[in-house]
């Protein structure tokens, strides 16, 4: 087996232990490449079906391209769609010029909570990397969150020899993490050779184009001259600049990306 | 695919562990490696002179691993972090553990990932008991190479004789485990000294930097001489077929192989290898892989058992004997109970017997008080509630090991190093692929002083067909005609004139007119051929495919063959 066969296959065997030991599951799907790496693998690791319904927070700020490829690759695909959004903050007015770290709790961490409350999952599939940033990198495969979603990151249990965190009492819920093994350049290659079908807004337009997707007023678009799978990986061997260097409220502070994630944030 | 990709496709991973004492500079050494070999992004030097400014700390490269804020504060790693870096050579993941005691349980679950392992250490304090608890631990998580970091050799005077002195140390300390030391390196990683290039301070060191060091490391391949495991990890029902899913996690699997699937033995053909896309159908999977698998037989399977080859099966057992490692807040007590779960399999267990308690850091042993303390090391033996499939570990890894969950955690870690395969049908009738499993001809006591039953086992364990069989005995006295209606298995012995007549599926029998006895010597209460398809069709009502059980108390009767004797000794 090669890296990627062996990724993919490890990603596979975390799926299926997911769906038979966890109760009730959600996928979380942001639309970005990811996400949509783990709706395939999902597919390869059921035969073709989705036995979970996938769920997307929307902060009604997501860049519209978004929502459209959404509803079209749900239809396409025969998904079962749970979109969410924090009502409640939403007519209050919550929006990035509260503050971002704010606005990321109130619409994204809130939400994301208030559905995982709703619809009672014991766990939730996020297509969270190590690679990707520091609290991130410290992560389990299965990582528990108690009944107020909190993670308990300076006291993880041990994980190893493929034995997950499978027994937790009721109210709390795990998040799996199919991907976290996975590198950003590793995500490219399995989506040239799988052929995977992504949003075009990866694809440079005009010189510039998005390297991670998420809110448009905190996404900033990089320079490049990339347009299909292939030339996105040739630049990426190149680089020496980080993934979510356009993420605008990674950074707002030194810990910004840790606090988020210790109250819940993906 | 370009070419450029294709190469890619051919380049190896190696995963490493960098272990060692606390203080001893594990992540100041990896961020040293991260950053003279140019594997940063632009922001995170950055970030962390950032870090400094904003709280007032002096630059420490270890922030590059060490990201929770409580981790800079404190100087300290707390949790396992994993990255990925690349040589001219090859792409390594190397994963930073903790060195504080405390951690120990995110050391175990960092190196637990790993192919090879180094151990960090200060040369100036030598080996110290975290460096040697780790070792430790690195021997029972299997790891098959170790090689040695001298840091911080800039506080010795760059000598040789301190470093030659901390070499064989290690060396000593690692094989007292069965750990070869493959190679060792003196550098500073303050300094960045031999660590991508070598250093005039160090010119009497004629082996290699670490970078090359790290590259002088063998990655382990499958053998695809290994047995087949592939342990179930869930049984599909998606459509109308049954497919098994798994990991292989030794040895191959392909279309047509002979299978046994254990416990239980039942055996099979692979039929097909299952797959969404038509472009990943394949005949043949090996090792590492998730597969889904279509057998020939519709059995009832169950996560946890292990699918093999028939010559090569794993062992059954519901006793043996293990290296253990504890992590847990409170101590593992003998006779408490503990859920194991071991590859997919779980159950319940108890530990039996606790021996040779030691102390994981300096190899001495401890006076053994029924207890099992936080980051300690045992031999110990376990009683399982349900017979498990497993290995011993030195002869498959993944199947040799195992997890104990105490409350909700997972709290410690063991290999097998000691099982007794329990023969699979112990006793009964055997004809050609036909078994049935029986318990007609045990002696049943009644032990008067202990007040407890005892069963004593026929001494001829199986009979085949023409074998006379012991009509009569001490507790029991059957007819020279009657059929044996076997429930678990399905099958029915017919007994002519004292010697084994036939063995038929339940589907076959008819009744004839004889008694029917079941396999434990209780009359079953049918007097015609009614009656016989009237039970059938009560445990058709019953039965599902997990397993078959027996009719109804109402159809039984013990005391027509049999009666319990009373005696004092079980040898009566």
């Amino acid at each position: 087996m090669n890296h990627l066969q062996a990724l993919e296959a490890y990603s596979i065997f975390i799926l299926r232990e997911a769906y038979k030991k966890l109760g009730r599951l959600g996928l979380l799907w942001s639309i970005g490449k990811d996400s949509t790496v783990l709706l395939w693998l999902t597919k390869k690791a059921f035969l073709g079906h989705c036995p979970f319904p996938f769920v997307h927070v929307d902060t009604s700020y997501k860049i519209p391209e978004m929502i459209i490829h959404r509803d079209k690759v749900a239809k396409e695909m025969d998904l079962e769609l749970i979109v969410h959004q924090n009502v409640l903050a939403l007519e209050s007015g919550m929006g990035p010029d509260k503050g971002r770290l704010i606005c990321c709790k109130a619409l994204k961490t809130d939400a994301l909570n208030e559905v995982t409350k709703k619809y009672g999952f014991d766990g939730l599939i996020v297509g969270v990397r190590r690679d990707e940033e520091g609290s991130r990198s410290k992560e389990r495969i299965f990582s528990e969150r108690n009944q107020d979603d909190e993670w308990d990151y300076a006291n993880q249990p041990p994980e190893l020899w493929g034995q997950f965190k499978t027994e937790f009492p009721r109210g709390h819920h795990i998040r799996v993490h199919p991907l976290l093994q996975w590198s950003e350049i590793d995500i490219w290659r399995y989506v040239e050779n799988e052929g995977i079908e992504l949003i075009d807004l990866y694809f440079a337009k005009n010189g510039q184009r998005y390297r991670s997707l998420g809110c448009a007023p905190c996404t900033g678009k990089i320079e490049s001259q990339a347009t299909s799978v292939s030339q996105i990986i040739n630049e990426l061997e190149n680089t020496s600049v980080s993934e979510r260097a356009g993420r605008a409220q990674d950074q707002e502070d030194a810990y910004a990306m840790q606090k988020l994630r210790r109250d819940g944030y993906m | 695919m370009n070419n450029q990709n294709k190469s890619f496709q051919t380049r190896e991973k190696l995963k490493l562990v960098f272990t060692g004492h606390v203080d001893h500079g594990k992540s100041t050494v990896i961020g040293r490696l991260l950053l003279d070999s140019g594997a940063l992004p632009q922001g995170a030097v950055d970030k962390i002179r950032r870090v400094s400014a904003e709280t007032g700390r002096p630059f420490e490269l270890a922030y590059l691993l060490d990201a929770f804020e409580e981790e800079q504060a404190q100087g300290i790693t707390i949790d396992t972090t994993q990255l990925q870096f690349k040589t001219a050579f090859r792409d390594y993941v190397i994963i930073d553990a903790p060195g504080h005691k405390e951690f120990l349980k995110n050391m175990i679950s960092g190196a637990s990932d790993a192919e090879a392992a180094f151990l960090v250490v200060d040369a100036e304090r030598g080996l110290e008991e975290q460096s040697k608890r780790h070792a430790h631990m690195l021997a029972l998580l299997g790891l098959q190479q170790s090689a040695l970091i001298v840091n911080k050799m800039d506080l010795v005077g760059f000598s040789q004789q301190v470093y030659q002195q901390t070499v064989e140390a290690a060396r000593y300390f690692l094989s007292s485990l069965g750990l070869k030391l493959s190679v060792a390196v003196p550098l500073s990683a303050l300094m960045g000294l031999n660590v991508t290039v070598k250093a005039p301070e160090l010119s009497w060191h004629d082996g290699p930097t670490l970078l090359e060091a790290l590259d002088s490391l063998k990655k382990s391949g499958h053998s695809h001489e290994a047995p087949l495991r592939l342990p179930i990890q869930d049984v599909f029902k998606f459509d109308d077929r049954r497919v098994l899913v798994g990991r292989v996690e030794s040895g191959q699997i392909a279309v047509s192989d002979s299978i046994v699937i254990s416990p239980g033995g039942k055996t099979a053909q692979v039929v097909s290898l299952a797959s969404w896309l038509p472009r990943d159908q394949k005949t043949k999977a090996e090792t590492g892989e998730s597969v889904a698998v279509i057998i020939s037989e519709d059995f009832f399977n169950r996560r946890g058992e292990i699918v093999s080859r028939i010559e090569r099966a794993p062992k059954t057992v519901n006793r043996f004997r293990a290296s253990i490692f504890w992590m847990g807040r409170r101590p593992l007590k003998a006779e408490r109970r503990y859920k194991l779960k071991l590859s997919t399999a779980e159950s319940e267990c108890e530990i039996v017997k606790l021996f040779n308690l030691i102390d994981s850091s300096t190899l001495k042993p401890l006076q053994a008080q029924g207890e099992v303390g936080f980051n300690e090391v045992a031999e110990v033996e376990i009683s399982l509630q349900k017979e498990l499939a497993l290995d011993l570990f030195s002869q498959c890894q993944a199947t040799g090991r195992f997890v104990l969950v105490d409350d909700l955690d997972v709290a410690g870690g063991g290999i097998v190093t000691w099982a007794e395969d329990k023969p699979q049908v112990k006793a009964g009738f055997v004809h050609g692929e036909l078994k049935a499993r029986c318990e007609l001809f045990q002696e049943y006591f009644y032990d008067l002083d202990r007040m407890t039953f005892n069963k004593i086992e026929s001494s001829v364990p199986f009979y085949a067909v023409g074998d006379p069989v012991p009509l009569s005995g001490e507790s029991y006295l059957y007819p020279e005609f009657f059929d044996i209606v076997i429930f678990r298995d399905q099958i029915v012995v017919k007994i002519r004139d004292g010697l084994v007549g036939a063995l038929s599926p339940f589907s076959e029998y008819r009744y004839e007119g004889y008694p029917l006895v079941n396999g434990r010597g209780f009359a079953v209460k049918v007097n015609s051929e009614d009656d016989w398809l009237k039970l059938n069709n009560e445990l058709l009502l019953i039965n599902n495919r997990e397993r078959a059980v027996g009719p109804d108390e109402k159809w039984l009767d013990f005391n027509v063959y049999r009666r319990i004797r009373l005696g004092r000794d079980r040898h009566l």
